[in-house]
């Protein structure tokens, strides 16, 4: 594994908590509309996760891009398993691959509101 | 410095030659826009690998030139 001190912290995060979102801001308040669409595919899904604010620490804000080889932010994790940015996890909640990603990874779900 | 359409497009066709690729400026702002690209090259790859490989086409301006592209990437008609 690269020797990137902040790598461990990462791979600290992604382990800890089964679906983790590296995102600008917090769940409440995102400070990116990229961030906050992702936040609103989970809360939709009535998905647990842990938000992580890069902007209030610039080193884990590089370090995540580097850690993923991935050049934005936010960043999902499920599982320790990076599964994207805004547009794949849009896509993938409007597709439904999403909420079967988190069933296959024994995460649990809300089901989807009568229409 | 912001980025154009045209060298969004030229510089993914030049790491893959025969991507067709479609560019809708969002803002205007040289900062904000959305692309489809499609190549055999993504062909067997997922979607986050296929998505790297258009952001190393960009030469590491993804993120920093260019704040935002909203990305949709696809396989040819018929070779998927």
């Amino acid at each position: 594994m690269n020797d990137n001190p902040v790598f461990e912290r990462i791979q600290r995060e992604i382990d800890g908590q089964p679906v983790v979102l590296f995102m600008k801001g917090t769940p409440v308040f995102p400070q990116c509309g990229f961030s906050a669409a992702v936040v609103q595919a989970l809360t939709l899904l009535g998905v647990q996760f842990k938000g992580v604010d890069v902007l209030a620490d610039p080193q884990l804000r590089e370090g995540v891009k580097a850690f993923s080889d991935w050049p934005t932010i936010p960043q999902l994790y499920v599982k320790s398993e990076f599964v994207g940015g805004c547009d794949i996890v849009r896509e993938m909640y409007e597709n439904g691959e999403l909420r079967q990603v988190f069933a296959d990874k024994g995460i649990s779900t809300q089901e989807p509101a009568a229409a | 410095m912001p980025m154009q359409a045209g060298d969004i497009e030229r510089l993914i066709k030049e790491a893959m030659p025969d991507a067709q690729v479609t560019i809708e400026d969002l803002r205007g702002d040289g900062d904000h826009y959305a692309a489809m690209v499609v190549s055999k090259e993504f062909k067997g790859k997922s979607r986050v690998q296929q998505h790297q490989m258009v952001y190393k086409a960009l030469q590491g301006r993804m993120g920093d030139a260019l704040h935002a592209l909203a990305l949709q990437t696809d396989v040819p008609e018929g070779l998927d």
